[in-house]
């Protein structure tokens, strides 16, 4: 396996929005590399549907003050204030910078970048949805994407398209570099660095019925994982309500947001029941559980009645082809139905991973309870934790998020790089990826990887999804064990150097079941119900106990163990959450 | 929905063991509902490890996984087997170096289209608000915003595959797209590009690109737009 060496100030590890954005403010700033397992317009950012808020107020009266309410409540008050707060705030801004980039937003009648209704985003305090979601048709992630893209090639980043990270060197405590595979020729690269941007996106793959890319496997999360760096807050996985059924294919919120309705058996709207106020437009979290309880209850529609309907037939078929069109597209190709006649049937879909890699404001890496910087070490995005969506993350925040905390983790490293020596790098960091490369390819194991994805994928969705109990996650996590004892004899078929997705796809399983692994220690350690972390033998939330987040960490045997930090309040005490 | 029986016949290469490409045929059970692409996964992962396709998000958005399906240019994760048949034949795109199986070098791809600028240029001082623009000025330029860079489009051009120098469609349409913006100081260059030899005139209007384009972007119209914009010197 040949190795190859070089040298960075700054290496930024993924292509989507955060990555890309961090790339912008270091670029001009500091030498920089950025890795990317995808070419950066394949990036799952280019999925998102429904918009980016942010308080402009250009369609109505709005403040980034009641933004920050709707978070911190959507987020069953497991948001750290501070953060939430700087995120609201700079949301304005950020929208504003997307728009001088050249994102083409949708416009007002006067030409103002128009804004529409989101999930849980309301008008002073609660009383009625508002219109904060800035917009692209039901496209604005793929805009976001493809802008920030443009940019970079304006600014001629340096891409090392199609190299996947696999590890982290750390000398004296600090980062020094990264252990990249190079797909296209299975030759390891090995980066010198002064500091590392995470920004890999998440790791919904570890579920079903997912709304997300095959290629969502964590791997950032996943190598510090086992690195020693704690995952918070990984109980708090977001299902979305409106996943195509059996697909799982993301129907944006924003389909509600022009006035689509949820249905069940009987054509009843039974939102109405569970948020009286804003019905259809409640956080995901709730309306995810509502679903749920009706297909539960027997009230769900299709042979096996186990989903409901997202009706958007009352809608004018003109508003339906100008604010939703990919979506509705979606349903024609894959279910054969015309939304605009037909309602469409739907279920929940694993989504957004809440927690993640903990991160301070400024994208720098947290190693424990105390707040402690890991000197180099950053993430932002999906595969971070800030942590500014606490138990349930609103509709539109992760855009926002990626380009907010991008931009901060960017800039805040290319400071750092300024005033600090390339760290030297001890000789064969590659050893340990090169070790499991070799013994991949060496195994002439029965097990599959292919299968036992699989399964890991079937047992999340049936025992960790909306509903949880102590027994589904115990059960849940021997199954997991299993798996990864199955794990030790994989075998892949493809020994090859070129293009070897038969071995990158093994390499990404193995992170896939140690952040499943963290996910359901962190939940079943949870006696409580809080945002999308629903415990039926727990059913309510436990603000005497929990106002805490979890830190998982891996130790050198493989063992999880759990600490906690408590949550960073503000202005906004816990009250009942009643939309 | 019924279980069936799908014969996928692929071109494959392998350059660490292959002179040159063989066809070989994989049998496998699926629904019919599913996508092409579910069927390339299952022949992966249950029958050879060694069958290499790039794809990500699995529903049309990302754009990895254009491949030449019974003859035209598609996205496998956005053709359904009941609308394709049971009888399947998949090659990698036209006109890119093959490097393994359905995967072939993007680079002179994206060399073709960084070459058009493609980013909003605009040297005026917007001020701290957004640069106002008319629902009629951004609807202008909307058929070539949804644009994924897949390549379904270029690999299907008669002319690209027969040169290579040709910035193809895909270029073309992201130039297009600021071209068009009523934000944008830059159409000027952007058409002096597409006037050299390598530009729009290589095209002869065979409307292979629109028919590939997985987004339905108009592309030959975006692209005689351009050759308008050229020959009248007016955007």
């Amino acid at each position: 396996m040949n190795v190859h060496h070089h040298s960075y100030d700054a290496v930024i590890v993924g292509a989507g929005g955060a990555g890309l954005r961090a790339a912008i403010e270091t670029a001009g700033k500091c030498r920089t590399a950025v890795i990317t397992k995808l070419y950066p317009t394949r990036s799952h950012t280019g999925a998102a549907q429904g918009g980016m808020c942010a308080a402009l107020a250009n369609v109505e009266e709005d403040s980034w003050e009641w933004h920050l309410f709707d978070t911190i409540k959507g987020g069953d008050y497991l948001v750290d204030q501070p953060a939430a707060e700087i995120m609201c705030r700079e949301a304005i801004d950020a929208v504003i910078e997307l728009e001088h980039f050249g994102l083409p937003f949708n416009r007002t009648p006067e030409g103002k970048i128009d804004q529409r209704r989101f999930g849980g985003h309301t008008r002073n305090h609660g009383e009625a949805p508002v219109m904060r979601a800035c917009y692209s048709a039901d496209r604005t992630g793929h805009m976001i994407l493809q802008t920030l893209f443009q940019q970079c090639v304006a600014r001629d980043v340096n891409f090392f398209n199609e190299y996947q990270v696999l590890d982290i060197a750390f000398e004296d405590g600090r980062v020094a570099g990264v252990i990249a595979y190079d797909q296209a020729t299975g030759d390891l690269h090995v980066f010198n660095t002064k500091a590392v941007l995470f920004a890999t996106g998440g790791f919904g793959k570890m579920f079903q019925v997912s709304s997300n890319a095959h290629t969502l496997t964590g791997d950032g999360p996943g190598l510090l994982y086992r690195r020693g760096i704690p995952m918070q807050d990984m109980e708090f996985f977001q299902f979305h309500p409106t996943g195509i059924y059996k697909l799982g294919i993301l129907l944006s919120e924003a389909a509600r947001g022009e006035g689509g309705i949820l249905r069940n058996d009987s054509n009843e709207r039974f939102m109405e029941r569970y948020a009286p106020t804003v019905k259809d437009l409640a956080p995901r979290d709730m309306v995810a559980r509502a679903i749920q309880t009706e297909i539960l209850e027997g009230r769900g529609i299709g042979e096996n009645k186990d989903a409901v309907y997202l009706d958007l037939t009352h809608l004018p078929p003109e508003q339906i082809d100008a604010k939703l069109p990919d979506i509705t597209e979606f349903v024609r190709t894959y279910l054969g139905i015309e939304p605009k006649t037909a309602p469409i049937p739907i279920q929940p879909t694993a989504h957004y991973a809440m927690g993640g890699i903990p991160t301070n404001i400024d994208g720098e890496c947290i190693s424990d309870d105390q707040g402690t910087v890991i000197p180099g070490l950053y993430a932002a995005g999906e595969c971070a934790c800030v942590s500014v969506h606490g138990a349930n993350r609103l509709g539109t925040n992760s855009l926002l998020d990626i380009v907010v905390f991008g931009k901060r983790g960017g800039r805040a490293m290319a400071d750092f790089v300024q005033s600090t020596d390339l760290p030297a790098l001890s000789k064969g960091v590659e050893g340990d990826v090169k070790a499991r490369i070799d013994l991949l390819k060496a195994n002439s194991g029965k097990e599959k990887a292919g299968a036992l994805r699989i399964a890991l994928q079937e047992e999340m969705t049936k025992k960790a999804f909306v509903f949880r109990t102590d027994e589904s996650l115990a059960s849940a996590l021997r199954t997991v064990r299993d798996l990864q004892t199955a794990y030790e004899s994989v075998g892949i078929d493809d020994k090859g150097n070129v293009f070897n997705y038969d071995l990158t796809e093994a390499l990404e399983l193995s992170y896939l079941f140690d952040l499943a692994e963290a996910t359901i220690v962190s939940a079943q350690a949870r006696t409580e119900s809080r945002g999308a972390h629903f415990r039926n033998d727990h059913p309510t939330r436990d603000d005497a106990n929990w106002m805490k987040h979890t830190l998982a960490r891996r130790g050198a045997d493989g063992s999880v163990s759990l600490s906690y930090k408590p949550v960073v309040g503000g202005a906004y005490e816990p009250m009942e959450r009643k939309y | 929905m019924a279980k069936v029986q799908v014969e996928l016949k692929v071109k494959r290469y392998n350059p660490e063991t292959d002179k040159k490409p063989h066809w070989q045929e994989f049998t496998v059970e699926v629904e019919d509902t599913d996508r092409v692409l579910d069927a390339l996964h299952v022949a992966k992962w249950t029958q050879d490890g060694t069958l290499t396709f790039r794809r990500s998000c699995a529903h049309g958005v990302c754009g990895s996984d254009a491949m030449v399906l019974n003859g035209a240019n598609r996205l496998a994760c956005l053709e359904i087997i009941k609308d394709v048949g049971t009888k399947i034949t998949l090659e990698p795109i036209r006109g890119l170096p093959v490097i393994k199986d359905l995967v072939v070098d993007m680079e002179p791809f994206f060399a073709q289209y960084r070459s058009v600028l493609p980013y909003l240029i605009n040297t005026s001082d917007p001020g701290y608000t957004e640069r106002y623009q008319s629902a009629e000025d951004r609807a202008r330029f909307d058929d070539t915003t949804k644009c994924i860079l897949c390549a379904a489009c270029t690999t299907s051009c008669p002319i690209y595959w027969g040169n290579s120098q040709y910035v193809g469609p895909a270029a073309i349409v992201n130039a297009h797209r600021f071209i068009f913006d009523s934000r944008d100081q830059a159409a000027e260059q952007r058409l002096d590009i597409l006037n050299q030899r390598s530009g729009v005139w290589k095209c002869r209007t065979a409307f292979n690109c629109s028919e590939a384009c997985p987004r339905g972007i108009k592309v030959t119209q975006a692209i005689e737009e351009v050759k308008r914009a050229i020959l009248y010197d007016r955007v």
